[in-house]
């Protein structure tokens, strides 16, 4: 119940409650995006990667920070290559 | 997946691992070959540490120590029994998450309790529950509220939908707790040997990083929130590491692309309008923590099991030959437990740790280190 998974929006299903349609894997499931909202209108947030815990989207994954973290855990690799 | 795979190169990890081993040798020669003990807090982190096989990468002198950060582990006695009171009352539909299932009680579980006749069904989100209420008009349904600030707010806004729909068949066991408090404990304890903290990644997600500070500041402790790959957790243990070097205690953020400073506004404002903290709350292991516990604010009292079923809410001590209590607390290895993998075990738990995929227990359990382990601490195998 604790364990989060990555998954993206494709569809809103009901805008009212937020209610939208995310691909997890190759799965489609419903989930709750209400906590990741931002703005009034959940048809934005088609696209859009997020986190899934328990059928509600707890977090959206931000892209420009997931290749930040790569890129730093890379370097570190090189540093400790150099002679 | 995306997210996923790219967090799991072998190449990076040996990378991650070659800077770690390079860190701990700049440690002051005092410390060379003394351990240096980090918790990971979240039973998320136990179980990738175990299912990955992270910690038989890392220098010998780095120890884990697997924290109470799994709110299945957490749960007591008296919580069990007061939920399969519930889930016995007449026309009830019980609904918990599979993990909470086979939770011993005092006498039963909620599985031994469903064998028995009782109504209980395994949901996979508290909408699930509302539904069934819904669909079954004269039963009365309740929803097992289990985990920390992760999961607090998907039981918040299933409750505020019930509300506005005017639901009334449906009601709230809730065990919600907060991870703060727990960790204070933890701290001022005088037995807890840690260096560091493992901070958890889905719980801050949530609260966000700056709750921490107190860890850096007052105790003077690394703290690290970090994600659950493997890249991530031994990032985090680097970034642990090097701030133990450098002699240095603060608070950072690994699991950047998810966890911001401030964490999410809308959960947080879910948990506040639903729930308020308890005066106590009673953790399987470490005993009553103040304010460590969620109830339903009046507001929401129509829906709170507690007010609408006679709960015995008894306070029941764990059973003598668990020893769940040291395990949460660092201070006992799970295979040095009198009972690991013999009276104890995920098929027959006596405690919860051995229940929970993400119990320290389960964890040594399902992925067999256990042999290696045993060998290198020079224990006597059990039969």
């Amino acid at each position: 119940m604790c364990l989060g998974v990555p998954g993206q929006v494709v569809a809103i299903d009901d805008a009212k409650t937020a209610r939208g349609v995310v691909d997890v894997g190759g799965v489609r499931r419903v989930a709750n995006l209400a906590c990741v909202l931002e703005g009034d209108d959940p048809q934005a947030l088609v696209g859009a990667w997020v986190l899934i815990h328990v059928g509600f989207a707890m977090s959206r994954i931000d892209a420009e920070e997931a290749a930040r973290t790569l890129d730093l855990i890379k370097q570190l690799g090189e540093l400790d290559d150099a002679p | 997946m995306k997210y996923v795979s790219e967090f799991r190169d072998p190449p990076a990890a040996r990378r991650l691992v070659a800077t770690i081993e390079s860190l701990m040798s700049r440690r002051p020669k005092t410390l060379q070959g003394a351990p240096l003990k980090i918790m990971e807090v979240c039973g998320g982190h136990t179980h990738a540490i175990f299912k990955f096989g992270l910690e038989t990468l890392l220098p010998e002198t780095i120890e884990l120590v697997h924290g109470p950060g799994c709110p299945v582990c957490v749960l007591p006695v008296g919580r069990v029994d007061d939920a399969i009171s519930i889930a016995t009352s007449e026309g009830v539909i019980f609904c918990t998450y599979g993990d909470a299932l086979r939770v011993p009680g005092s006498r039963t579980s909620l599985a031994g309790a469903k064998a028995e006749g009782a109504d209980v069904r395994t949901v996979y989100s508290p909408t699930d529950a509302l539904a069934l209420a819904r669909a079954n008009p004269s039963r009365r349904v309740v929803f097992f509220g289990l985990g920390f600030e992760t999961t607090a707010p998907s039981t918040a806004l299933t409750l505020l939908q019930a509300e506005r729909e005017g639901v009334s068949n449906f009601f709230v066991f809730s065990n919600h707790v907060t991870i703060i408090p727990a960790l204070r404990a933890l701290l001022d304890a005088e037995d807890l040997q840690v260096d560091g903290f493992i901070g958890p990644g889905h719980v801050s997600m949530v609260i966000g990083v700056e709750p921490y500070h107190f860890i850096a500041e007052h105790y003077r402790r690394p703290f690290v929130v970090s994600g659950f790959e493997p890249l991530d957790v031994l990032q985090s243990i680097a970034m642990v590491v090097a701030q133990h070097v450098e002699g240095r205690a603060v608070v950072e953020n690994q699991y950047s692309r998810l966890v911001s400073t401030q964490g999410n506004s809308a959960a947080q404002t879910a948990i506040h309008e639903v729930f308020k903290p308890r005066a106590h709350f009673e953790w399987r292991g470490l005993g009553s923590i103040a304010e460590s516990g969620l109830e339903l604010q009046p507001r929401f009292a129509r829906f709170d099991a507690e007010q609408a079923f006679r709960v015995p809410a008894l306070s029941v001590a764990d059973p003598k030959a668990c020893q769940c209590g040291e395990v949460l607390k660092g201070q006992l290895r799970p295979y040095e437990c009198k009972v690991f993998g013999t009276a104890c075990t995920p098929e027959t738990p006596i405690g919860s740790c051995m229940v929970s995929s993400e119990g320290a227990c389960a964890a040594y359990y399902s992925y067999g280190r256990l042999t290696s382990l045993r060998r290198a601490s020079g224990l006597k195998v059990h039969p």
